[in-house]
């Protein structure tokens, strides 16, 4: 079919398998007409972290996968007229725009044109006080606590923007998922930004693709009840989307996974609350009356997106700083390990109402109850004795030392707890409260700005 | 025409996401003929009484039934979200299949009849339902 945009997803997250965007390389690489291959890889902590980075070294605090992904990618993509779009900016875009842009040269491509987005960082246009009186959902922020990042989901016209003056990469920070998807489609369509309904497909055909192999048999696997090919393997989505919005979803050939009806809805669902009104800043899309169809093995076709008018308002994430949060684990295996865990639980707990008081203690079970908590089996209602167990302990505070001091309490069961305690394991982390602020259109301002060229 | 009662899991898979302190649960028939006892059985009501140690705070649910699916939206059952709660998964990555252990009761001849449908590969599924 002539026409066709396609986009494939190197990353679904930050986390993502470094080598997933090789096989849909290789399959873009084959095709003819506009190509493109997004990452998304800006959890929220991630961006939290890159903003604590950039603080004590100015240069960086861009996304740790861009080292991990794109080195891999970038070559064989500028080779074969795949542009990239992808969140690796982080809390310093323009870094991380001078970095692809290293890479590029290594890679022999001197001239290749990187452009960045930036905009999306409110931490010096907003002050605490601003964003006190945005925050919705909550009152994170009423405290005044030290804020690490606030950011803004910018939309897709800055992206379609950087396309549309040449760019062969676009790095942004925080943008909405969707949108890495969206902006690429725009551009080859020229799409008009108030026409919803398509606005909307190419939304829809983000979402899809923006967690990776979650559409494609990732996630999915229920050996024996719904099993999946090849996931050691598993092949990375590619969506084509026709000028009118007809989109279908679909893998490299010779990957595993699968693309149909059932991994198809599970994403289109996901992190979804009311299907009609699935908000990001480019529009509303409404998948109510969403339908698939079939188009081919591993090929699934989806039609009946809507979309309405674009949010007025934007969407901000403000992430503060939130104490410490500290785990330790030990087992106890054989006879009457239960007994022994349970006694072990008790030792750790009485000890702590003693020494830390302001600490609420969480004790689990792994193996029992661990994952559904107060929702399934009470240990005291486990039939036959289980053949060991692995306590686990947590506890947070704004504080270290009381989370330290549970961390102590459970490792000296080493010595002065039950019988046979073994395989301690302690670590403490960071933790960091998100609050939700709404903002403006009119208080933001994406920038676009191609790395190493004349503003 | 008798009944059966089985595990939710039989008749359908599910995904959970998450924003913040509220979860939501796709439920999604693993046959288009499994939509009707489903919806008639999984109202929000049934769904927050069985996450009822969860306490939510409300629960909403969706229909898609293009899809043969239900998103269910529970407002405050995560422990306070991932960055909050002092739980393994505070993600509440999990809760799918905490809802799939729940109980449904089918008619049997529903629940075994085995078509054409289920035997062919899943992209033939539409032309099989006309839809």
């Amino acid at each position: 079919m002539e026409n066709l945009v396609r986009i494939g997803c190197g990353a679904g997250f930050a986390g993502d398998r470094a080598d997933a965007s090789e096989a849909v390389i290789t399959e873009l690489s084959r095709r003819t007409g506009p190509r493109f291959l997004m990452f998304e890889t800006l959890a929220e902590r991630t961006l939290a972290l890159c903003q604590l980075e950039r603080r004590q070294h100015p240069a960086r605090g861009y996304s740790p996968a861009l080292e991990r992904m794109l080195p891999r990618a970038l070559g064989p993509c500028l080779a074969s007229g795949i542009r990239i779009v992808g969140n690796f900016g982080g809390a310093h875009s323009m870094a991380a725009g001078a970095r692809v842009a290293a890479l590029a040269r290594a890679a022999g491509f001197p001239d290749a044109r990187i452009a960045v987005v930036e905009g999306d960082d409110l931490s010096n246009a907003f002050s605490t006080d601003e964003l006190i009186a945005r925050e919705v959902d909550g009152a994170v922020l009423a405290g005044r606590p030290a804020i690490v990042a606030a950011n803004v989901y910018l939309g897709a016209e800055a992206i379609a923007q950087a396309l549309d003056a040449g760019a062969d990469v676009v790095v942004t920070g925080r943008v909405a998922d969707p949108s890495l998807a969206l902006g690429p489609l725009v551009h080859a369509f020229g799409w008009d930004w108030s026409d919803w309904r398509s606005l909307a497909a190419g939304t829809l055909a983000g979402h899809l693709l923006e967690c990776g192999a979650q559409v494609t048999g990732g996630y999915f696997a229920d050996p024996g009840v719904e099993d999946v090919p090849g996931l050691s393997e598993i092949g990375y989505p590619i969506a084509e989307i026709s000028p009118t919005g007809e989109l279908v979803v679909t893998k490299p050939h010779g990957t595993g996974g699968i693309v149909d009806r059932r991994t198809v809805t599970e994403q289109i669902l996901y992190e979804v609350h009311d299907p009609a009104a699935y908000l990001t800043p480019d529009v509303i899309l409404d998948i109510g009356g969403v339908e698939l169809g079939d188009d081919g093995p591993d090929r699934v076709r989806v039609t009946g997106a809507r979309g309405h008018r674009r949010p007025e308002r934007l969407k901000a994430t403000v992430l503060v700083a939130s104490g410490v949060l500290g785990e330790a684990e030990i087992s106890y295996a054989g006879p009457n390990a239960l007994a022994r865990a349970r006694l072990a639980a008790d030792i750790v707990t009485a000890r702590l109402q003693r020494r830390a008081p302001e600490l609420e203690v969480r004790v689990d079970a792994i193996g029992l109850d661990s994952t559904f908590g107060s929702l399934a089996t009470e240990i005291s209602r486990v039939a036959s004795p289980p053949a060991e167990i692995r306590l686990r302990f947590a506890a947070q505070h704004q504080n270290r030392e009381p989370v330290e001091l549970m961390l102590d309490e459970v490792e000296a069961l080493y010595c002065a707890g039950p019988a046979g305690g073994g395989g301690v394991r302690r670590h403490l982390t960071p933790r960091l409260a998100s609050a939700s602020c709404l903002i403006e259109r009119e208080r933001v301002t994406p920038r676009v700005t191609f790395v190493g060229e004349a503003a | 025409m008798s009944g059966v009662v089985v595990p939710l899991h039989r008749l359908a898979h599910a995904r959970t996401g998450d924003k913040g302190n509220r979860s939501n649960i796709a439920l999604i028939c693993r046959e288009p003929r499994f939509f009707a006892t489903i919806a008639a059985q999984f109202t929000a009501e049934r769904v927050a009484a069985h996450f009822a140690a969860r306490r939510p705070s409300n629960v909403k649910r969706y229909e898609l039934p293009k899809l043969f699916a239900f998103n269910f939206v529970l407002d405050d059952v995560l422990e306070g979200g991932v960055n909050a709660s002092l739980g393994l998964d505070g993600h509440g990555k999990a809760l799918s299949f905490f809802l799939l252990t729940a109980e449904i009761a089918i008619e049997e001849e529903l629940l075994t009849q085995t078509p054409a449908i289920t035997a062919k590969p899943s992209h033939e599924f539409e032309r099989e339902t006309g839809g």
